[in-house]
């Protein structure tokens, strides 16, 4: 049912954990399905320095966590808020259909750490 | 890396013995069992004595009260909808359980959109149907019940008897999808008060695509499908006999060595189920302790989803199944486990393992080496999975 990249990233997921004191931090859940995604960012000169995942779904949403995750680090903040789901699944070798919400789950996730990440900075002005 | 199937509640390897049985019927014994000749003899003559084996395993009295179909579903569409068509002017109402097989409640709602009403009565916590309350939902209108033997997900088991008795003393037919339960528990159609039994060969370890359907003599139900009027005019088409030969010697088969796989199931049921729930925090059974399918074991973990848990047994060699939304085709958790009153949450993280004929002391040895790893594993990378107890 799913591809060998969606298998490894489920198999060997990259970056899993926490970040105590992130800079950002991102919560989705998932409403067609219930689940429930966190993202954490270390941010340096508005780079993504370290990011971290933890994930409660299925195999496709632990995948696109971890693939998330891959293609978010050491990027700008601006390029990091770019990524789509679409690109997101793309990299994985594409998902079946039925999982597509799933990797909207993890776009999402990175996109709410990385405004948290903004609001942090405003607040503190 | 050992191959340790336990899924057999989604699907069984033919017997072999069934299989040798079968063999004659695709290139030697190949007649029309309608054609007068003698090749047409042959099949109707294995025709009967198929129908003799399948009557012996639920105690019917009469041959002629077995018709073949396609399988399960069809037997309960041909069960459901023609008694409800049959019986449409002694009155309209029907009532079934929140939990039985998807072909089941479908046709009921399909019925509802044929200005049937159907009432499906709740099950308890360990997935019991409530007597009184199957009791209370009895109108003047009820022409029929529908309840499953046992459940075959969360293998709970119902008290058929006292639901054949209450059927016979208000006069309402009773139908019973038997699918799960048969081969794994002694039924008797006559002793249970059942009017229409519908059982499925491939659970028996017989052919994919065998279904039949008890009628108790006097029954009246109509076709569903128009044709040749075989199968005593309820069932039109061309018997396969192969198959249904294959469904009987299945059949044969359970009922000589029911008693003991049964009990040699039950030991290592037990022995899983015992060991999942000593070894791993947050573990839970579904479905009733004792009154259970021999094959059934439903666990729940909780923090962890039931998909990434197949998934991972599956990297290990371990088959299971799950209830889980994400493993659903719509998203939603299995009606099953919502019925049994869990929220999704805790539906998502259930895990069914439904043994058969390999499964062996040895592989719950590996399979309880293999559970905790992996919901260890699932559970560190859970964001709902409490920090002490991931140590
Ligand atoms: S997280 Fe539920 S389907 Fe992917």
């Amino acid at each position: 049912m799913y591809s060998e990249k969606v298998m490894d990233h489920f198999k060997n997921p990259r970056n899993v954990g926490e970040i105590e004191n992130a800079d950002g931090v991102g919560t989705v859940g998932n409403p067609t399905c219930g689940d429930l995604m966190t993202m954490y960012i270390k941010v340096k000169d508005e780079k993504i320095e370290d990011i971290k995942f933890k994930t409660f779904g299925c195999g496709a949403a632990i995948a696109t966590s971890s693939m998330t995750t891959e293609m978010a680090k050491g990027k700008t903040i601006e390029e990091a808020m770019k990524i789509s789901r679409a690109e997101v699944a793309n990299n994985l070798g594409g998902l079946p259909p039925i999982k597509m919400h799933c990797s909207n789950l993890a776009a999402d996730a990175l996109h709410e750490a990385i405004k948290d990440y903004q609001k942090k900075k405003e607040d503190k002005k | 890396m050992p191959k340790i199937y336990m899924d057999y509640g989604a699907g069984k390897p033919v017997d072999p013995r069934v299989l040798e049985a079968m063999n004659p019927y695709f290139l030697e014994i190949y007649g029309n069992a309608s054609s007068g000749h003698s090749y047409g003899n042959a099949a109707k003559e294995a025709l009967t004595s198929s129908r003799e084996k399948i009557a012996q395993l639920i105690g019917a009295e009469k041959v002629q009260e077995i018709i073949f179909t396609s399988g399960g579903t069809e037997s309960n569409n041909l069960a459901i909808k023609g008694a409800a068509f049959r019986n449409k002017s002694k009155g309209n109402h029907i009532i079934t359980t929140a939990i039985e097989h998807m072909s089941v409640i479908n046709i009921c709602k399909y019925l509802q959109k044929e200005g049937f009403e159907v009432t499906f009565v709740p099950v308890d916590d360990k997935g019991t149907v409530d007597l009184e309350k199957l009791e209370a939902a009895i109108t003047d209108q009820t022409i029929m019940m529908s309840v499953m033997y046992a459940n075959g997900e969360i293998g709970t088991i119902q008290p058929i008897k006292q639901i054949g008795k209450l059927a016979q003393e208000k006069n309402i037919m009773l139908h019973v999808d038997a699918v799960a339960a048969v081969g794994q528990v002694p039924i008797n159609v006559v002793d249970e008060n059942i009017d229409l039994l519908t059982l499925s060969s491939n659970d028996l370890y017989g052919p994919k695509g065998v279904g039949a359907l008890y009628i108790k003599k006097g029954t009246r139900i109509v076709p569903i499908d128009q044709g040749g009027g075989q199968e005593n005019g309820l069932r039109s088409g061309t018997e396969n006999i192969s198959g249904i030969v294959g469904m009987a010697k299945a059949a044969e088969l359970a009922q000589t060595e029911m008693e003991t796989e049964s009990k040699r199931l039950i030991a290592l049921r037990d022995k899983l189920i015992d060991g999942v729930l000593d070894s791993i925090p947050y573990s839970f059974l579904n479905g009733h302790r004792t009154q259970r399918l021999p094959n059934n074991a439903n666990l729940r973990f909780s923090y962890i989803e039931g998909e990434s848990l197949i998934l991972s047994l599956d990297m290990h060699g371990i088959q299971a199944s799950s209830g889980s939304a994400c493993s659903s085709k719509t998203l939603e958790p299995s009606h099953v486990l919502r019925a049994i009153g869990l929220s999704h949450e805790l539906a998502h993280g259930s895990l069914a393992f439904t043994l058969g004929k390999q499964n062996t002391q040895e592989s719950m040895d590996y399979v309880l080496e293999v559970i905790p790893e992996v919901v260890k594993r699932l559970r560190a990378l859970s964001p709902l999975t409490p920090k002490e107890i991931l140590r």
